[in-house]
C-alpha cells in the first residue's frame, strides 16, 4: 500500500467531515429523523409521498450547493468523472437501486448509522466499502 | 403542525441540505476521483475518506446520544430513529450491489446531487439512472404488497 501524499488532505477532509456531522446533528435534533440521502430522495418518487415538500427542500439544498459556494465562500467543486456514459448509468441504477434496498447509503448508514451504533448500519457500511474496494481493483489492476 | 413550524421545518430542511453539501465540497467527497483514490487500496491510496467519517461520525455520535433521550424533536414532531437489529438479505444485498456501483464511478447519492448543480453532465446521467434505480425499487415493493 502507497498512501498518496500529495491528494490525501487530513485538514480539510476533518473539516468538512465535521460539517456533514453538524449537518445529521441539526437534522436529527429539529425534525427528528435520519439524514440519510437516498431516504429522503427516494421518498419523493415512492407511493406514500409523505413530507414531499419537506424532502423536496433538503434535495433543493443540495442542488444549489454550488451556488452558495461559488457566492459566498469563492468555492469551486472540482469533479474529475473518469468513468465513460454508459458505465456511468449502470453505477448510478445499482447505486440507487442498491440504496433504497439495503435501506440507505453513505450518509444514512455510514455517518448516521454508526454515529447511533448500529448493527445492521456497521454491516452496510463493510458491504458497500468492501464492494468498492473490490469493483476498483478489478478495474484498475486486474482488467 | 402549524403553518409557521412548517416553513420553518422546511427551511431548515434546505438550509441543512446546503450545509451537508458544502461540507462535501470542503471534504471533497464530491469529487468521483478522490473517492475512488479512497476505494483503491492497491494503488496511490487516498485515505481522506477515513478522516471524513471520522469527524462527521465525531459529532454525529453526540448528536444521537442525545437525540435518543428525547421524544420530541426540537419542532416538536415525534422522532423516528429506526430501531431494527436484524440483518437480513436484502440490507446485505443492496448495499453490495450500493457498493458495486460506487465503485465503479465514484458517486453516491449525496455527492451526486452537489454535482449535478454545478452542473456536471456526467453527474446528470448518474442521477437519472440513480432515480430510475429507486423507481424500479419501488416497483418491486408494489407487486410484493
Amino acid at each position: 500500500m502507497m498512501i498518496d501524499w500529495t491528494s490525501f488532505a487530513p485538514g480539510p477532509a476533518s473539516a468538512g467531515g465535521i460539517i456533514l456531522g453538524i449537518a445529521a446533528a441539526l437534522y436529527v435534533l429539529i425534525n427528528g429523523s435520519i439524514l440519510g440521502v437516498s431516504g429522503i430522495l427516494g421518498g419523493l418518487i415512492g407511493p406514500n409521498r409523505t413530507d414531499w415538500l419537506r424532502r423536496a427542500s433538503f434535495v433543493l439544498g443540495l442542488l444549489t450547493t454550488p451556488l452558495w459556494g461559488k457566492y459566498l465562500f469563492q468555492m469551486r467543486t472540482t469533479a474529475v468523472i473518469d468513468a465513460d456514459y454508459l458505465t456511468l448509468f449502470i453505477a448510478g441504477l445499482l447505486v440507487g437501486f442498491g440504496a433504497r434496498y439495503g435501506s440507505g447509503c453513505t450518509s444514512g448508514h455510514g455517518i448516521c448509522g454508526l454515529s447511533r451504533l448500529s448493527p445492521r448500519s456497521l454491516l452496510a457500511t463493510l458491504t458497500f466499502m468492501c464492494c468498492g474496494f473490490l469493483v476498483v481493483f478489478l478495474i484498475r489492476h486486474w482488467i | 403542525m402549524g403553518q409557521d413550524q412548517s416553513i420553518f421545518s422546511n427551511g431548515s430542511k434546505y438550509l441543512i441540505g446546503v450545509l451537508f453539501g458544502l461540507g462535501l465540497m470542503i471534504s471533497g467527497m464530491t469529487n468521483p476521483a478522490k473517492i475512488l483514490a479512497f476505494l483503491d487500496l492497491a494503488g496511490n491510496w487516498d485515505p481522506s475518506l477515513i478522516f471524513v467519517m471520522g469527524g462527521a461520525v465525531l459529532i454525529g455520535s453526540v448528536a444521537f446520544y442525545l437525540a435518543k433521550k428525547r421524544t420530541q424533536s426540537f419542532l416538536g414532531g415525534a422522532m423516528h430513529i429506526p430501531t431494527r437489529r436484524d440483518i437480513d438479505r436484502p440490507l446485505v444485498v443492496g448495499s453490495a450491489m450500493f457498493g458495486l456501483g460506487w465503485g465503479l464511478a465514484g458517486f453516491c447519492p449525496g455527492p451526486a446531487l452537489v454535482s449535478l448543480g454545478s452542473g456536471e453532465m456526467k453527474a446528470l446521467v448518474f442521477v437519472i439512472a440513480m432515480v430510475a434505480g429507486m423507481w424500479l425499487f419501488e416497483q418491486t415493493q408494489k407487486k410484493s404488497v
